[in-house]
């Protein structure tokens, strides 16, 4: 009997939905177990039942021994079990102390020493190598720093079991590399660690063991050494992977063209500052850059949801600046937009309705300003299908949907106005292998179509795979160019974060 | 008459009572997370509730209670619509007022037997306290002095609220349900027990207010007394973006316009026209509002699924 943790013969009932189905994991004491599995494939589920957020429908948790049964986080947190939420649990107005000490906070008579809080934090801190300012507001800090401080709450709680729920989904390939690295470390203190992610490498590098879920089954057990990503991708999904499909060689003339796009930012510095870039006919252009260099701005104001103030922006013979939104969608127009949730769909509306937009004003779903509901329930019906969207219906709401299924609701919308040129932003954005694969092909199809395509991702990896040109954008500007062939990880890290190409030559040699 | 006299502050301070009372209570539910539009309601059931407890008990301490047990009451039933039901409180709010000027109303006729106002020359109402040493200097000894306890009570729940959100424990966790009530509830917090509490204690604190109009300058109920005050008492506690001192100095202000306009009826000036004052100046005072006041990341916080 040496696990920490068992979870036997899991189950979870939605209505007739079973979520979970008789799942098992279990758990050793310093060990790094990683649950892998498509969007909707249950990962989230187990875990909130492990959280006490959910009620099991039948199971058994068993933690060092013994049957335990959590009514609520305060229970499982009581019982040594912490967890880092994928959407951060933070409270930007408070001090990174005052986070990471909340609920369990030294006191005197009631009173809140908060200088003692600090202390722990610091001591926290240097104990377990993860660095933060403890006096710190938490709404000023990075997103890596955020989350570090999220571990640091866990830690601080007492956990001895720490869930990591998608935690590099956020980060940059920087900060993912020092989350991999705590992790290892948590792990040789003794902490046992459940990483949640659908991200491969990550977890061949820094799991023991890997349980993969579909549909909310055990697919597969496994331990690290004995797979591959290969593997795990087939038991994820279900199905060997499909090769891209190959790229047609294709000299297309310029379709959008940017010039000097200039963005005044608070201080001194521009947002953008006289930015140009051509996309061609046929061509995937691809941004990269660390979030925060200006490539929300561009998009917004590609797309007229920002106003510029110097530059001009054209695609093909019509121009851009000064226009609104819906004349440059008509002029040939598409945008995946970065934040699904903010800018692509509706939450409270029903998948119908979000798939609607921008279509009812179209010749075709419109007669004398009635929506012609029918033809167009056929349009989207054959989006569910083509995409594998996962919907109990059209009349879901929007925001019931997994972010994955939404995401390819919204680019199944957006490439469906066949237009000449696309803006694809973050367009896999937490969705899974099998919809990346679904999306990324459709990208590929579009330009090979003879269409322009301006992809802005965090991920390199997707830039890399697309891109037929990359274009690296720092501090407002796009600092180089690079050809498809002619581009490595290693080489737009460098440019991404600041540093010339000869630099780069001399980084690369000094960090291998 | 001069414009500003003595007399002109200590009635302000006076005005001033019920709006801090009733604005500190908004705020403590606002810091929970819940946007209580009854004030009104609730100083008036505090008000009402006084006067009963006066009438059939005779004693002002008495009275008090009841004035802030009967506001509690009102307080609860708009926490249950609001935290268990998971009403609108806004609406609920609205509700809660309506409610309270019918029911008060009807108490009126129901117990009173009377219509518009009760006097009764035999109630007593709350005493003035002379404190010690301040009496006695000039001037400050006129202005601080010689006031009903529940306006130093008022002051006091101030400097009391400060400290309970900024350097308490509990405090600490109500400011944080406010915040990011998801996050809170995923740290195990119990964030229902803590908005209960800050209702209750809403509900003491405007009935509080009620028993200060009612008891504290003439001993009388008329129908609807409270004439705007509970709004007042929001506008004072956003200006004050719920912060304890904050909401102080916006009741402060407020209080001086409430003075200001009855003081220049005196100057010949039409009551209608005085009477808008206050309103005026909350209006201005939106103006620098914006989308200040206690303002919660709820919007930006997704749940964890």
């Amino acid at each position: 009997m040496t696990y920490v943790l068992e979870m036997k013969d899991m189950s979870k009932k939605y209505g007739d939905f079973l979520a979970n189905d008789t799942i098992s994991i279990h758990l050793k004491k310093g060990e790094v177990l990683a649950i892998v599995g498509e969007n909707g494939a249950g990962k989230t589920t187990l875990m909130r039942m492990l959280y006490g957020l959910e009620q099991p429908t039948s199971g058994e948790i068993v933690l060092n021994g013994k049957t335990v049964k959590f009514s609520g986080p305060h229970d499982a947190i009581e019982n040594g079990i912490g967890m880092v939420h994928q959407h951060f649990m933070l409270f930007s107005d408070f001090s990174v102390t005052e986070n990471i000490v909340i609920g369990h906070e030294p006191k005197q008579n009631g009173f809140f020493n908060r200088k003692a809080a600090a202390e722990k934090v610091k001591e926290l801190s240097e104990h377990y190598k993860i660095n933060v300012n403890p006096l710190k507001t938490a709404g000023d800090c990075s997103i890596g720093e955020q989350q570090r401080i999220e571990i640091l709450k866990v830690l601080y709680q007492g956990a001895d079991i720490i869930i990591l729920d998608e935690p590099t989904a956020v980060l940059t390939p920087l900060e993912i590399e020092e989350l991999l690295k705590t992790i290892q470390f948590l792990a040789e203190q003794g902490k046992s660690i459940i990483l949640i992610t659908h991200k491969l490498p990550e977890v061949m590098k820094v799991a023991d063991q890997i349980t993969v879920l579909r549909n909310g089954k055990v697919t597969g057990n496994v331990l690290t050494q004995n797979t591959d990503v290969e593997q795990l991708a087939t038991m994820m999904v279900g199905r060997e992977l499909q090769k891209l499909t190959d790229r047609i060689q294709l000299d297309g003339d310029p379709l959008l063209v940017v010039e000097n796009l200039t963005i005044g930012g608070k201080n001194a510095k521009p947002i953008l500052d006289q930015l140009s870039l051509t996309i061609h006919r046929g061509e995937i252009v691809g941004i990269a850059g660390v979030s925060g260099n200006g490539q929300s701005e561009l998009i917004q104001a590609i797309t007229g949801l920002r106003k510029i103030d110097s530059g001009s922006v054209h695609l093909g013979d019509t121009i851009f600046s000064g226009k609104t939104v819906a004349y440059r969608r008509n002029a040939g127009l598409a945008h995946i937009p970065e934040d699904r949730y903010l800018w692509g769909a509706a939450k409270e509306a029903a998948v119908e309705e979000t798939g609607l937009m921008g279509y009812y004003r179209k010749r075709n779903f419109n007669q004398s300003s009635f929506i012609k509901l029918n033809s167009f329930r056929k349009l989207v019906r054959g989006w569910i299908d083509r995409f594998e969207i996962k919907t109990p219906s059209l009349d879901e709401k929007s925001g019931n949907l997994s972010g994955g299924n939404l995401q390819k609701l919204i680019v199944a919308r957006e490439l469906g106005f066949e237009t000449d040129f696309l803006i694809a932003a973050e367009p896999t954005r937490g969705v899974d292998i099998g919809a990346m694969e679904y999306i990324h092909e459709a990208i590929i199809e579009k330009r090979n179509n003879g269409d322009g395509i301006l992809l802005v991702s965090s991920e390199l990896s997707e830039i890399l795979t697309l891109s037929d040109r990359i274009a690296v954008m720092y501090e407002g500007k796009i600092v180089d160019i690079l050809n498809r062939n002619e581009a490595t990880e290693e080489r737009l890290s460098v440019l991404m974060a600041g540093g010339n190409e000869n630099e780069a030559s001399t980084k690369t040699t000094t960090t291998a | 008459m001069e414009l500003l006299d003595l007399s002109f502050f200590t009635s302000a301070i006076r005005m001033i009572t019920p709006i801090l009372l009733a604005a500190l209570g908004g705020a403590l539910c606002a810091r929970v997370g819940i946007f209580n539009v009854g004030l009104e309601g609730l100083i008036l059931a505090g008000a009402f509730s006084a006067i009963v407890g006066n009438y059939f008990s005779g004693n002002v301490l008495v009275a008090v209670l009841v004035g802030a047990l009967g506001s509690v009451l009102v307080s609860l039933l708009f926490g249950m619509a609001a935290i268990r039901f998971k009403a609108n409180p806004i609406v609920a709010g609205i509700a809660i007022n309506f409610l309270v000027l019918g029911l008060t109303t009807f108490g009126l006729r129901a117990i009173f037997n009377v219509k518009g106002a009760f006097y009764d020359k035999n109630m007593e109402g709350l005493p003035k306290l002379d404190i010690p040493v301040i009496e006695g200097i000039p001037v400050v000894g006129n202005l601080l002095s010689g006031h009903s306890p529940l306006v130093y009570i008022a002051f006091l729940a101030a400097i009391v609220l400060y400290i309970f959100f900024y350097r308490t424990v509990t405090g600490f966790r109500v400011l944080a349900v406010g915040k990011n009530e998801a996050a809170a509830r995923s740290l195990g917090l119990k964030v229902t027990l803590l908005q209960y509490g800050a209702i209750v204690v809403c509900g003491i604190l405007c009935g509080l207010a009620g028993a200060q109009l009612s008891l504290g300058q003439v001993t009388m109920f008329t129908e609807g007394m409270t004439a705007g005050r509970g709004f007042i008492a929001l506008v004072a506690m956003m200006l004050g973006q719920s912060h304890p001192i904050g909401i102080v100095g916006s009741s402060l202000l407020f209080g001086l316009m409430d003075a200001l306009s009855i003081r220049l009826q005196g100057f010949s000036m039409p009551t209608q026209f005085t009477a808008m004052l206050p309103y005026i100046i909350t209006i201005i005072a939106m103006f620098f509002l914006k989308d200040r006041g206690a303002d919660s990341q709820l919007s930006g916080q997704q749940s964890s699924r």
